[in-house]
């Protein structure tokens, strides 16, 4: 009884064993694709319509996912994994699918002037070793940097040039050529980025150039002496220095309330200048003239007539000029204004 | 508010003089007290002395106006007059204007004169010579610009225009909001 009980357990237990492996091994029609790295598994099997819509659609797709999440998993479990502290870690290959970016790729870099200057001339860049042989220590050194061959900063003598002063101090100058490099570097790079980011250069005053033209002293020298803690106020001027040219000019704007005559008296003069500013002859109106004479003498003219003509009565006829004719007599003045319709074309 | 810049008394009295003439010295030089020409929030106000003081007493962004608004600058730097300055432009005016009744309402709603609505024009008005309109009951209604020559006038068939339309008594009521 116990033995068959023992052989029952054992069978339930293979059986139950079974189950699990057939929990874990899913048969598929086509094998999926993987990226592991990405974990992702794609299915390409036809989706069982029928069964679909016959049982829950829920428990359907659950039960996909579930099968194909098992897929997925048995396929890190073949990969090589390692024990960190209680944890079972896979490390995961590269993966294939390739994913769009989130974001654009960054702008190249604008070129700097040198840049610029040597795509335009073909100049090409040459490596140089990194070794050279120094003469001095008899050995192969770095060109640059620390401990570097044929270095001038060490030299504990330099030859006066004949030319220059003898009492100027040679390392003084070397070490201040130096800095100049330094600074002008930098300049050259603060302005390569200000012009990469269209900003406008700071270059106010002195910039280190080869040759300063005059305009540009001039300025130097204006902003030098505005460039005090009174802004200039107290600034002391040369003899027969001329003021700074191209500096703002305030605007300044007479008192509300202060000398009404005088404003007044100013306003006069300026309306007498624009009178005095006005052509003394108008061509305008003295054609105006010319032709107002013209019509008045063919107005006479029409009276003597004295011709019964009936014209309709212009608006204007009488009212603007020809009062004195329509007094005179109502036919006359009537006629001149029939006459005038008729002139347009005359003219 | 603060007085007016030498050029921009040049641009406004050169406006004013289309209308007035040299009639502007009796707007400057005035026998019944000091007047003067004030520019705020780029409009010109002309007031007595007596007001402007009272107005000093107004904060700038409080003050919305003070005495007759003459016009304002555009920010082309143009002087462009309004409606407002009609009470000193209409007596002093060099060349008139008068429509007929029929065509008052019309002008009144912002349109040109046609020849059609002239009743009267002033003997050798120039072309575009700025004029004050006036009712035949010899009513400022406002100012416009000659279209025409008072000698062309006469030749023109009733549907031109003959003068254009600047400014009219209506835009107190159209304009009311905007116009100090």
């Amino acid at each position: 009884m116990a033995a068959c009980s023992v052989e029952e357990l054992l069978a339930k237990a293979e059986q139950e064993e079974a189950e699990k492996l057939r929990n874990i091994t899913v048969h598929k029609d086509l094998d999926l694709d993987f990226d592991v790295g990405n974990l992702l598994a794609s299915d390409k099997n036809r989706i069982d319509t029928r069964s679909f819509k016959e049982q829950n659609k829920e428990d359907f797709l659950r039960s996909l996912a579930r099968d194909n999440t098992q897929l997925l998993i048995n396929e890190i479990w073949k990969l090589p994994s390692e024990r960190v502290e209680e944890a079972i870690v896979v490390k995961l290959p590269q993966p294939t699918t390739p994913l769009p970016r989130e974001k654009p790729p960054p702008k190249p870099r604008p070129p700097t002037k040198w840049e610029q200057f040597a795509k335009l001339k073909g100049i090409q860049k040459k490596k140089k070793t990194n070794l050279v042989w120094d003469e001095t220590a008899k050995e192969w050194r770095r060109r640059w940097g620390y401990k570097r061959a044929n270095d001038d900063t060490k030299d504990w003598l330099i030859e006066v040039p004949e030319t220059a002063d003898p009492n100027e101090d040679q390392f003084a100058k070397r070490l201040k050529a130096k800095k100049e490099r330094v600074a002008k570097n930098e300049f050259n790079r603060l302005k390569n980025i200000a012009r990469a980011q269209k900003v406008k250069v700071p270059g106010l005053g002195l910039t280190p150039k080869a040759q300063q033209s005059r305009d540009e002293l001039a300025r130097a020298v204006s902003v030098a002496q505005t460039s005090t803690a009174s802004v200039g106020m107290f600034q002391e001027r040369l003899p027969k220095e001329k003021a700074p040219k191209n500096t703002g000019k305030k605007r300044k704007f007479q008192p509300l309330i202060g000398d009404f005559s005088n404003e007044k008296q100013k306003q006069l003069e300026l309306l007498k200048i624009m009178d005095s500013k006005k052509p003394t002859l108008d061509v305008t109106k003295a054609v105006n003239k010319q032709m107002r004479e013209e019509d008045r003498e063919e107005a006479a003219a029409k009276y003597k007539k004295g011709a019964g003509k009936k014209g309709r009565k212009g608006n204007m006829s009488g009212k603007g000029k020809g009062k004195g004719g329509k007094g005179k007599g109502g036919k006359g003045g009537k006629a001149g204004g029939g006459k005038k319709r008729s002139k347009p074309g005359k003219r | 508010m603060r007085p007016l810049t030498d050029e921009e008394t040049k641009i406004m009295f050169e406006k004013l003089s289309k209308y007035i003439g040299e009639n502007i010295k009796l707007l400057v030089d005035r026998p019944d007290g000091t007047y003067c020409f004030r520019l705020h929030n780029d409009r010109v106000y002309y007031m007595s002395e007596k007001i402007l003081k009272l107005a000093t007493n107004v904060s700038r962004d409080k003050l919305v106006s003070v005495g007759t608004c003459f016009g304002k600058f555009t920010k082309t730097n143009k002087f462009r007059l309004h409606i407002t300055a009609l009470d000193f432009l209409a007596p002093y005016a060099k060349f008139k204007v008068w429509v007929k009744p029929g065509a008052e309402q019309s002008f009144l709603y912002g349109n040109h004169v046609l020849k059609s609505g002239l009743g009267r024009i002033t003997e050798n008005t120039m072309q575009y010579q700025g004029v004050v309109v006036y009712s035949m009951a010899d009513m400022p209604l406002g100012f416009g610009v000659a279209a025409k020559s008072t000698q062309e006038c006469r030749r023109m068939d009733p549907m031109s225009i003959v003068v254009f339309h600047q400014a009219d008594v209506g835009e107190f009521i159209r304009n009311e909001d905007t116009l100090t």
